[in-house]
């Protein structure tokens, strides 16, 4: 039970909630609420891992992983900005879709070893005391590029021309418009960014985090919790890797609290009882449950800082909200 | 309305995908059925009215759907018999194992015509499933999920002609719903000793133990375990981590480092995924479970898994003989049903393994003879003397447990009298609480 180890493994499983939170963000700030991520996820690991499998290359992986997602998201695109679908409906068949098409060709992979993502440490930042043994030893390529990718993400959507854009497009749309920006042309740009993120956060799992092709179970439900975090993150990049990495830590958590008999002096309550394990295990699926729920509601959206268009097809002429 | 006609257009696109994909589907889906090469039924003495032989092996297409399953076909003149699989077929653990099992029935059992589904929700589903496959045609259905053991049974009342066989349950109806177990304690004590001689090589002697759910399944097979370590690592100690999951590769893997990192040497898994050998630091060793193929790389020692295919043919042909009885059958190492990766005909050991003792891998090598020959049975496991970690004596010298004890807990209404709710002496974790 040491909190350094905890907290290392967590950024090491917090990095896939980190990408896949991103990428929502970014559907969602651009107004398409996309509930499809387990299936993009799902579809992004199995690409991946079978691309370094026959490429011998991690990287192609990583690249066609994340165009799995990508363009299996614009069928949520084309559903939702072109036809206003119900966003949604659509967006959980894109779960079913990605889910079964992920299944059908991941036929046979299981039990393969293909090339992963390579781990290391940071010269002289891992020689930090306590930062640099939790930050920058020993953690896989896409960790680091997680530390990078989420500030950047942010001062992308609060400082940037192209991030006012995007937010002007989730906010409303009918003056974006008028303003001169192409409406849909963003959104399907911005489902795609997401997408692209969804797959990332697959090949994470796939390619380096849990390497391997477990058929459904390879994902297990992290793209759901990658969708209540962006809730709980009130669609901010920062926050949403914040709360990736301690989903990552509590869980990892759990495990380690299982080992010594006494805490600060006290029995501890995980080493007597292993089932409150159950009980944590379980909080971030109540978490994503709740932060749906609330999510949903008009009013508690607005207190949040939901995107004012979310969720709403924008049809061009048509009175605004 | 301009609107309208193209959304017409993308309707009728999605209708026409849709029906090539179905189109396809009949071919080889998932739930399809799946030939071996060219096992032709030659013409067949058991197919009653075989003037044109029945091809079995041959997919018949048609996979009907129900609900978001798809129901396989039965064909006429061969003999059915149908999976159910709480996993994907394919998923590197338990549910491969049993299809493994399956192709070697279609394979080796003559005018045999298997099928299977997959990833089907214990429950309600499960019902649903199996009574479809029982109205279906199919003459034997093996239910693979401890949770499926309700399900079969009510189907199993509805329809007295199909041969029910629920894997790792308890429950029968002796007429024509069974269950059927076997005692991977006998793999896990193998495993154990291993483990410990590896430990002991190592100079760092503590083993590591995933469990999965406080059952007396997962207490039998880690105590098994530990009871073997000792015999080769008299100083062992066994650490252990619930993860109450049975398939769960992020999990896993986090107990599995979990237990690594807090000192342990070699880390043994009651989930299926290679987890333990893949988390694995430089120098420390993992021991993968249920699926042979899953031992791969050079950081797992051996694999416990499972080999169905003999006992599920023989099930087949009792069956179809009419001489199956239904009821409790569990089966120790003699059946045939399971292995010790690279210590069974045919295969070669692990890189971690083969540079140990020869005089502990001779001790595996007699004992593992010994259990296919059926002269060491799980009542040879758990044979006193046996003390458990709070100091009590659990079984004296000689003293064997009782079926009723090794997969019972008086909690859970169990009539045993000594249980399995206790853990071996050299098992540094206190015992799940019950409620």
């Amino acid at each position: 039970m040491d909190p350094i180890i905890i907290l290392h493994a967590g950024l090491a499983t917090g990095t896939i909630l980190l990408f896949a939170a991103i990428g929502e963000i970014f559907a969602e700030r651009a107004g398409i609420l996309n509930l499809g991520v387990e299936g993009m996820m799902l579809l992004g690991a199995m690409a991946g891992f079978s691309t370094s499998l026959s490429t011998g290359s991690p990287w192609v992986g990583l690249i066609v992983a994340m165009l799995a997602g990508g363009i299996i998201s614009l069928a949520h695109g084309l559903v939702t900005i072109h036809f206003q679908a119900d966003q949604v409906v659509s967006g959980l068949s894109l779960t079913f879709l990605g889910t079964g098409l992920a299944l059908v060709l991941g036929e046979g992979l299981t039990g393969q070893n293909p090339p992963l993502v390579p781990s290391f440490s940071i010269p002289l930042l891992s020689q930090i005391p306590v930062i640099g043994p939790i930050f920058f030893f020993d953690h896989s390529l896409l960790v680091y590029v997680g530390y990078l990718f989420a500030p950047l993400a942010w001062y992308y959507i609060h400082r940037t021309r192209p991030g006012m854009h995007l937010r002007a497009v989730g906010e409303k749309p009918e003056a974006a418009d008028t303003m001169g920006i192409n409406v849909y042309r963003l959104r399907y740009m911005y489902v795609f960014v997401g997408g692209c993120l969804a797959g990332l956060a697959g090949a994470t799992i796939s390619l380096s985090v849990s390497p391997g092709w477990y058929s459904t179970q390879t994902t297990s439900g992290q793209g759901w919790i990658a969708v209540g975090l962006v809730i709980f993150a009130q669609w901010d990049p920062l926050r949403a890797a914040l709360g990736g990495y301690l989903f990552g830590a509590l869980r990892r958590g759990i495990l380690d609290l299982q080992g010594p008999a006494t805490l600060f002096g006290f029995r501890n309550p995980l080493f007597v009882n292993s089932n409150f394990g159950f009980f944590l295990q379980m909080m971030p699926f109540i978490l994503t449950i709740i932060a749906l729920v609330v999510g949903s509601r008009a009013v508690a959206r607005k207190r949040l800082g939901a995107p004012a268009a979310l969720g709403v097809p924008y049809i061009r002429g048509e009175r605004g909200l | 309305m301009m609107k309208n006609k193209t959304l017409w257009i993308f309707f009728l696109m999605m209708l026409a995908l849709a029906m090539t994909l179905s189109a396809c589907g009949g071919g080889d889906e998932p739930a399809a059925d799946e030939g071996s090469e060219d096992t032709a039924a030659d013409s067949g003495d058991t197919a009653a009215e075989a003037d044109t032989a029945v091809d079995c092996t041959s997919s018949t297409g048609e996979a009907e759907q129900e609900g978001s399953y798809q129901i396989p076909t039965a064909i006429e003149g061969c003999y059915n018999v149908a999976f159910v699989y709480v996993g994907p077929h394919d998923d590197g653990g338990w549910s491969q194992a049993h299809d493994v099992g399956r192709i070697y029935v279609q394979e080796n059992v003559e005018d045999v015509h298997t099928a299977y589904v997959e990833i089907v929700a214990e429950g309600a589903d499960a019902e649903q499933v199996i009574r479809s496959l029982a109205r279906k045609g199919f003459d034997v259905i093996f239910t693979t999920s401890f949770g499926y053991m309700d399900a079969s049974a009510t189907v199993a009342d509805e329809f007295p002609d199909v041969d029910i066989i629920h894997i790792s349950g308890f429950m029968t109806n002796g007429e024509n719903f069974g269950n059927l177990m076997g005692a991977m304690e006998n793999m896990k004590y193998l495993a154990g000793m291993l483990a410990g001689s590896r430990a002991m090589m190592d100079g760092n002697p503590r083993l590591g133990y995933i469990a999965t759910f406080p059952i007396p399944e997962e207490l039998r097979l880690g105590n098994a375990f530990a009871l073997g370590a000792q015999k080769t690592c008299p100083e062992c100690t066994v650490d252990v981590r619930w993860i109450f999951t049975w398939h769960d590769p992020i999990i896993e893997k986090d107990a599995a480092s979990s237990l690594f990192d807090s000192g342990v040497q070699v880390v043994m898994t009651g989930a299926d995924t290679p987890a333990p050998a893949e988390a694995a630091p430089e120098g420390k060793w993992g021991i993968t479970y249920d699926y042979a193929g899953n031992c791969v790389i050079d950081a797992c020692l051996t694999s416990m898994y499972w080999d169905w295919g003999v006992v599920y043919a023989r099930i087949v042909e009792e069956s179809r003989a009419g001489t199956w009885v239904a009821g409790s059958e569990y089966f120790d190492a003699d059946a045939g049903a399971m292995g010790l990766y690279g210590f069974m005909e045919g295969e070669t050991l692990q890189p971690g393994v083969a540079e140990l003792p020869e005089a502990d891998l001779q001790m595996i090598r007699d004992t593992l003879a010994a259990m296919l020959a059926g002269e060491f049975t799980r009542f040879d496991v758990f044979k006193g003397p046996i003390v458990d970690n709070q100091g009590n004596t659990v079984l004296e010298d000689g003293v064997s447990l009782e079926q009723v004890d090794l997969d019972g807990f008086s909690q859970f209404g169990s009539p045993c009298t000594t249980c399995m709710y206790w853990w071996n002496e050299n098992v540094t974790a206190e015992l799940p609480e019950l409620e």
